[in-house]
């Protein structure tokens, strides 16, 4: 009996994106295993932003293929591709992605609120989460009343309570200092690896990339592997 | 990193046999780089000449014989001095990168090309540090966060350099 090597998470290729005259992807290509982490990098405006939306299914791209799990994205409808999103991608931005209104554990329970879960199980789960991200003292505040870095972590905690086998990470250390944002990069891999999640990581940061297990590079709408390169 | 005056700081806290002192130091500073017992016992000698140690005592066992310094009243004044006076920053100014750059410029090669190769074998190193300060303890994390900061200052200094190749290389080969 032979066993084939597990395929690719997440493949895409020859991504193209036009934004008016701007071609934003020129030919991307990207590819992501079970439990990588790769950082993609590139300097503003190079397209690594557009990259990660068409590879979350966010903006569909003008033409290439997106196969997630063996799976055609650009061939599901837009409430499958809703469906993927919530239960198995998770995301964490640079700003503003918290809930206002609600306090961190009601944000945390959030996506496990809106996949019909009971506000209990919801929150009990959230609490786990919240306490691999040390937070977990954080739970009634409002997002409105703790740091940057502490609703980083509140978020990221947010990002994996779903349990999601691809998490997105655009700039999550962003609006961070060196320290704090070391942290939540800390915490981020190790909870992912911890649960063999895979992590797209967009930065502009070497220092955050390096926690990564490897690179690609956006360079005018065009990404190279930087591993495979050399 | 003066030798000598590291040795010097460690026995102020307290008198130290020779062997001792290069387990202190080697624990505390030699994380890559262990001191040769050569080194410790020559640095002594010289220290003891400039009267900056004395001996403290001397064990007698079956091998050879253990001396133990102790710090003087005039090598404490030499730590303090050197503690207390900044260290000059380095001015990075002869860059075997930015050599490279421009040979290859100036011999018509990819420089990009060398310049992603070199990004790449820096970001290999930081994340290694990464790894290794991720594991280790807060002296490992101090270290390895000096050594990550200087990769991320050449790193950002590679890709400046890769956003200026056109204008360099007009300027280079005119």
């Amino acid at each position: 009996m032979t066993f084939s090597r597990p395929g690719p998470l997440l493949t895409a290729r020859d991504l193209r994106k036009a934004y008016g005259p701007t071609n934003a992807l020129d030919g991307a290509e990207f590819s992501i295993q079970p439990g990588e982490v790769v950082a993609v990098m590139g300097p503003s405006g190079s397209g690594k932003s557009t990259l990660l939306h068409c590879l979350a299914g966010i903006v569909p791209p003008d033409s290439g293929s997106i196969t997630y799990d063996a799976r055609d994205l650009a061939k599901m409808s837009d409430a499958r591709r809703s469906t993927l999103r919530r239960s198995e991608f998770g995301f964490v931005f640079q700003f503003g992605q918290l809930v206002p209104e609600l306090t961190c554990v009601e944000n945390v329970a959030l996506p496990l609120r809106l996949n019909g879960s009971s506000r209990k199980d919801a929150e009990r789960t959230a609490l786990g989460w919240m306490e691999r991200l040390e937070v977990d003292g954080l739970k009634g505040k409002r997002p409105g009343e703790v740091s940057g870095g502490q609703g980083q972590r509140v978020a990221v905690a947010r990002a994996l309570v779903t349990g999601p086998r691809l998490l997105f990470a655009d700039e999550p250390t962003g609006a961070l200092d060196s320290f704090n944002g070391d942290r939540v990069m800390e915490l981020l891999t190790e909870a992912a690896r911890s649960t063999n999640a895979a992590v797209v990581l967009v930065t502009h940061e070497t220092r955050v990339a390096a926690y990564a297990d490897r690179e690609v590079v956006v360079r005018d709408g065009k990404s190279r592997d930087m591993e495979r390169a050399v | 990193m003066s030798i000598g005056h590291t040795l010097l700081g460690l026995l102020e806290t307290g008198p130290r046999h020779g062997y001792d002192l290069k387990r202190a130091f080697d624990e505390k500073f030699g994380h890559d780089r262990p001191l040769h017992y050569g080194q410790v016992y020559s640095t002594m000698s010289r220290l003891l000449k400039n009267g900056l140690v004395e001996v403290d005592g001397i064990e007698a066992g079956s091998g050879p014989e253990r001396k133990r310094y102790a710090i003087t009243g005039a090598g404490v004044t030499d730590v303090e001095r050197w503690l207390t006076t900044p260290e000059k920053p380095e001015e990075y100014l002869q860059s075997t990168l930015y050599t490279k750059v421009v040979l290859a410029l100036l011999t018509r090669r990819d420089a990009a090309e060398i310049l992603d190769a070199q990004r790449s074998e820096h970001l290999r190193s930081m994340r290694i540090f990464t790894d290794r300060k991720r594991k280790g303890d807060l002296a490992d994390q101090l270290i390895c966060d000096h050594a990550l900061f200087h990769l991320e200052a050449d790193l950002r200094w590679l890709e400046l350099t890769a956003a200026r190749l056109d204008t360099l290389r007009k300027a280079v080969t005119r």
